[in-house]
């Protein structure tokens, strides 16, 4: 079965290329994928110890940095409290609270784009053909042409005190005063919501795109009004690129960094930038790694348990 | 049996930017018939239906539907149904849930819904299947399918957009009957849709002939064969031949003209009655099937045309001669088969004979392209 399945390939693409396809998607799957993946999950399970310590006696594998994100550091006073039941476990409020607001954060974001990308995806996909759609497709790539830090600096300026949008608002005189948008982190939930906007986009109008046109008419021949035409026709239809779309996005926005750092409020503090902390002034690889272990893995599970919920088989995604 | 609700189209003319698809369609189509409309691809047909659904608003003009105007009234909301070409059933629903979408739309419930589907399935013979997926039907099957979704709305008027050009011959030629029969059974007007002149002919009452966005004729099929008002008519539906030339002379009823095949005598077009003159140009048109060769002492109203033999052929049921008038034109006569064999040395003359009340003139125009 192996042995034939590479002898066809081959005798498809020649030897030469064969073996570059099988060398490149091999290269891709280990060395990008599967070792990072690993070492991040080793790392994750070791104290941290200064390098002439690595490898000796004392390197020994531990629970203790995923104990620290639940429980907190040695003499956390927190206490875990369960429906109003104290108990006297440790429980690392901080962390667990960022780590939550985090995640609810990334489902906002991902709602917010969902609601603004379907009717732009199916207007796209179903109504403005030729060459006018081209156009407006074109347009709204070309901003993602500008790197991803300039972009989020573009909207702290936008939304600065003295940004467009309060120039405008106080201009017109619907504001007496700026809003700090910072603070209220409104520019990091616009920053974020645009920032992975094309991939809520593509894979929808692509699904959209190939609906047949007809489907459409025959159901409002039949007597549906606009609203059962998305219930039932063009929504079930989409679904494998509302669910991909949608997973993308939520990943993305999880695990951003950028955006928080440079749009987030002084009081906002995204999980990213702890986990990044850890690494880079906390000089804990092990514990970052947990962390961002911890983040990956409750994002997978979440995930899974949408598709879940909503009926979507994994094969479906990214036809 | 209810007399069912008829559909106008009065002045009706449907543009797109400077191209016109439809011009100036006036058609009358009685309840409960069975209406076609016959043309090559292309010519509007599909432009009409979309109209007479409200898809397309008409740029200029009327339709009226059980004498209603629907000017400003949404496909959802008009009393028809229409058959997709490519049928567009829902890939994602049930067949059931396809055919009963429309009681959902109207709030029916679960039960009501699964009975009616019941119903339905039976009436298109697919009974117990109800749970399938669409595409786990077969073409004809999902034919039906399609047929009984429209059948579901309760419709006035079903509108059916060359439902069956997809099929294979054997199962066309089967769900022709089929249709006829529901038709007969449900008692609503059909207007139907079609290039394919023979089903237009089998399954209508009435047809309409297109050419271009210009509706030549309107007619029984019969009437449509023998006594066609166009060159065009006359060429598109069924085999016909051509004899062109000048009006030699001209009676109330028939013309002689001059072609290049000799003087034929043929009656004159219901349609063309009072618009020829002698030196017209025009054109007379003779079946295949109403050729023979030339025998015996020439009757009174019979013609006798000459032309050179091309090739000569067996299909069956009858032996075709091919010949060529002396301007190059094709003639075809078929006879019926009776062991003819090969005979006929290519190039040679040969003499035909033709009724002269089975030979139709008509004032010259564009004919069907093959
Ligand atoms: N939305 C449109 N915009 C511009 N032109 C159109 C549009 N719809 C149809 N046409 C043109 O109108 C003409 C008639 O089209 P229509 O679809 O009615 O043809 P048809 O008779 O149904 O042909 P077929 O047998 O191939 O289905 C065609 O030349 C077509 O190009
Ligand atoms: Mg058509």
């Amino acid at each position: 079965m192996k042995g034939t399945f590479f002898k066809e390939f081959f005798n498809r693409n020649g030897p030469l290329l064969g073996t570059y396809l099988l060398l490149a998607v091999a290269f891709w799957i280990i060395i990008l994928i599967v070792l990072p993946q690993l070492s991040m999950l080793d790392y994750s399970f070791r104290f941290n110890l200064p390098p002439s310590a690595q490898g000796g006696e004392k390197d020994v594998y531990t629970m203790s940095n995923y104990q620290h994100f639940f429980n907190g550091s040695e003499g956390n006073p927190e206490r875990l409290s369960i429906f109003g039941y104290q108990t006297d476990i440790p429980f690392n409020k901080v962390d667990i609270a960022v780590f939550f607001k985090t995640i609810l954060a990334a489902i906002f974001v991902t709602a917010f784009d969902l609601a603004l990308c379907y009717p732009l995806a199916y207007f796209l996909g179903q109504s403005a053909s030729g060459p006018s759609g081209r156009v407006l497709l074109l347009l709204l790539i070309i901003p993602y042409w500008v790197n991803e830090i300039l972009r989020a600096f573009a909207f702290r300026i936008i939304f600065g005190a003295t940004g467009v949008i309060n120039t405008v608002l106080v201009g017109v005189g619907i504001l007496d005063t700026p809003i700090d948008f910072i603070r209220e982190n409104v520019a990091l939930y616009a920053g974020l919501g645009y920032a992975y906007l094309l991939l809520m986009i593509f894979p929808i109008y692509n699904a959209i795109e190939s609906l047949d046109r007809n489907q459409i008419e025959a159901a409002r021949d039949l007597g549906s009004p606009w609203w059962r035409i998305h219930w039932r026709i063009v929504i079930p239809f989409a679904k494998p690129g509302i669910v991909s779309g949608c997973t993308m996005v939520f990943m993305l926005t999880a695990g951003a960094l950028a955006a928080p750092q440079i749009l987030g409020g002084p009081s906002s503090l995204w999980f990213t930038q702890i986990i990044y902390q850890w690494f880079n002034t906390g000089g804990n690889w092990p514990r970052g790694a947990a962390y961002a272990v911890v983040l990956l893995f409750i994002c997978i599970v979440f995930v899974l348990a949408m598709m879940r919920l909503f009926k979507v088989k994994m094969g479906e995604i990214g036809k | 049996m209810s007399t069912g609700v008829g559909v106008d189209l009065d002045d009706v003319w449907v543009k797109f930017g400077d191209f016109v698809a439809v011009r100036e369609a006036n058609v009358s189509i009685k309840g409960g018939e069975f209406f076609s409309f016959l043309g090559p691809s292309g010519c509007g047909k599909t432009t009409i239906l979309r109209t007479v659904s409200g898809f397309q608003e008409p740029s200029q003009g009327e339709v009226r539907i059980g004498g209603t105007n629907m000017v400003g009234i949404g496909p959802n909301l008009r009393p028809t149904a229409l058959i997709f070409q490519n049928l567009a059933l829902f890939p994602l629903m049930p067949i059931w849930e396809n055919i009963t979408f429309s009681m959902e739309v109207r709030g029916a419930s679960k039960g009501e819904r699964r009975k009616r589907a019941d119903e339905l399935l039976e009436l298109i013979a697919l009974q117990g299947q109800g749970d399938k997926m669409v595409n786990e039907l077969s073409g004809g099957q999902k034919q039906r399918v399609a047929i009984a979704r429209a059948l579901c709305a309760e419709p006035d008027v079903l509108l059916l957009d060359e439902p069956l050009s997809a099929l294979d011959l054997k199962l066309r030629q089967h769900m022709r009957t089929e249709l006829r029969a529901i038709q007969k059974q449900v008692g609503i007007t059909f207007i139907y849709i079609t290039h394919d002149q023979g089903e237009a002919l089998t399954m209508s009452d009435n047809v309409a002939v297109m050419s271009a966005g210009v509706i030549d004729q309107i007619a029984d099929g019969r009437t449509i064969y023998d006594d066609p008002a166009s060159p065009f008519v006359a060429s598109f539906v069924g085999e016909n031949n051509v004899f062109s030339g000048k009006i030699k002379t001209i009676t109330k009823d028939y013309a002689v003209v001059d072609t290049p095949a000799g003087d034929l005598r043929a009656k004159i077009g219901t349609a063309a009655r009072g618009k020829l003159q002698k030196g017209n140009d025009a054109m007379a048109f003779v079946r295949p099937e109403a050729l023979a060769i030339a025998a015996g002492r020439k009757g009174k109203d019979e013609n006798r045309l000459t032309a050179s033999i091309k090739t000569e052929e067996f299909e069956g049921q009858s032996y075709n001669i091919f010949l060529n008038q002396a301007d190059g034109a094709e003639i075809k006569m078929s006879l019926v088969n009776q062991g003819q064999a090969y005979e006929h040395a290519p190039g040679s003359q040969m003499t035909l004979s033709c009724n002269a009340d089975q030979a139709v003139v008509l004032p010259a125009g564009a004919l069907a392209s093959e």
